[in-house]
């Protein structure tokens, strides 16, 4: 029975911390990969609405993104609360869509030009008039590959 | 003079402050999606151009109103038996062209997919994401047949040729699988207009 005994004397060791930071640094390293910051401060509402077939969207350095729906909170005073265009870091009319579009095409290389893609960003509540407003800008400007963004999920059973 | 050993540096906060940092990414961190649902818009179109004639039986209507209610082929219509519906339409194979369809065969519905049509028109208070759903469904209906085409072609879904097609260590002939891809997008092509 001695042998037994012996560990009951004497009490508990601490627990060492000294790995502590190394799990720590860990985790930090795999958040400090996976951020991806945002490019644009969202002024709008942006709630997208569910779809299951959806395709990925790569080279994100070759998306431009067209954001659309009610402006947030902050703004609401100011803007009301019609859905609105939202480029860059700024509300927009319509009509400066053919200006952005034009802006966004001379900043990529000649080459690259053709498999420049719109993603539009739309509120799942805004309504299919301010969308078309805005298809109809792109076909006169010949940016005719669109990506609907949407969260990946059930349509009918939201 | 005696030499002294440098004295150990304290790295008990280090903890502390790669937490900080931990908690600075956690809450700046957004998930960006970036997926969704590509479309290709029709270029603007000529005006002396005439739009060709296509037969009413071949075009599958789907007329969404403002108060997001769905009418097809002047009948209303759940969103939920849309893509049934518009599987029906697409498969028909009403002339007897296409040997690999499924369908009823009614002469009232589409002769093949390769003239079948599906119209979508939608008014300007319609909601988008009801409009997103409508778009998602008719997708699903042509993956399907895609799908069933691939499987009994090749044995493999259409979904997994197009994710081997872009896996760079796959193993197989890419060239070859390029050209099956190109052709069952043939044999079910997306013809999907949306009326302006």
């Amino acid at each position: 029975m001695a042998k037994f005994n012996k560990k009951k004397s004497g009490d508990m060791p601490a627990i060492s911390t000294a790995s502590l930071p190394d799990i720590v640094f860990m985790l930090l390293f795999f958040f400090m990969v996976a951020t991806v910051m945002r490019q644009n401060t969202l002024m709008v509402e942006n709630n997208l609405p569910f779809a299951d077939q959806v395709e990925k969207l790569d080279k994100k350095d070759l998306v431009m993104y067209i954001y659309a729906g009610k402006p947030s909170e902050n703004y609401s005073k100011q803007y009301g609360t019609a859905a609105k265009i939202q480029l860059n870091d700024k509300f927009a009319d319509v009509s400066e869509i053919a200006a952005f579009i034009a802006a966004e095409r001379a900043s990529k290389r000649e080459e690259l030009v053709p498999f420049l893609t719109t993603a539009l960003k739309v509120d799942s509540d805004a309504n299919m008039g301010l969308v078309s407003d805005i298809k109809k800008e792109l076909r006169k400007v010949n940016a005719l590959k669109i990506n609907y963004t949407t969260k990946k999920g059930s349509v009918v059973g939201e | 003079m005696a030499k002294r050993a440098a004295p150990e540096v304290n790295a008990g906060s280090m903890a502390d402050i790669a937490f900080l940092l931990l908690i600075f990414f956690l809450v700046t961190t957004t998930i960006e999606t970036d997926a969704g649902i590509n479309r290709k818009l029709p270029p603007m179109e000529d005006e002396n151009v005439q739009p060709p004639t296509i037969k009413k039986k071949n075009i599958f209507e789907v007329l969404l109103n403002g108060k997001d209610q769905l009418l097809v082929e002047d009948e209303i219509m759940e969103i939920k038996d849309l893509r049934q519906a518009a599987i029906e339409f697409l498969d028909n194979g009403g002339d007897g062209s296409c040997s690999y369809c499924n369908g009823k065969k009614d002469s009232d519905s589409s002769d093949n997919p390769d003239k079948a049509i599906i119209s979508l028109k939608n008014e300007r208070e319609t909601t988008y994401k009801t409009y997103i759903a409508v778009q998602n469904e008719l997708v699903a209906a042509y993956n399907v047949l895609r799908d069933r085409r691939a499987k009994s072609q090749y044995g493999i879904s259409f979904a997994e040729m197009q994710a081997n097609y872009d896996d760079v260590n796959w193993p197989g002939n890419k060239t070859k699988l390029k050209e099956q891809i190109e052709q069952i997008k043939l044999d079910y092509p997306q013809k999907l207009s949306e009326v302006q």
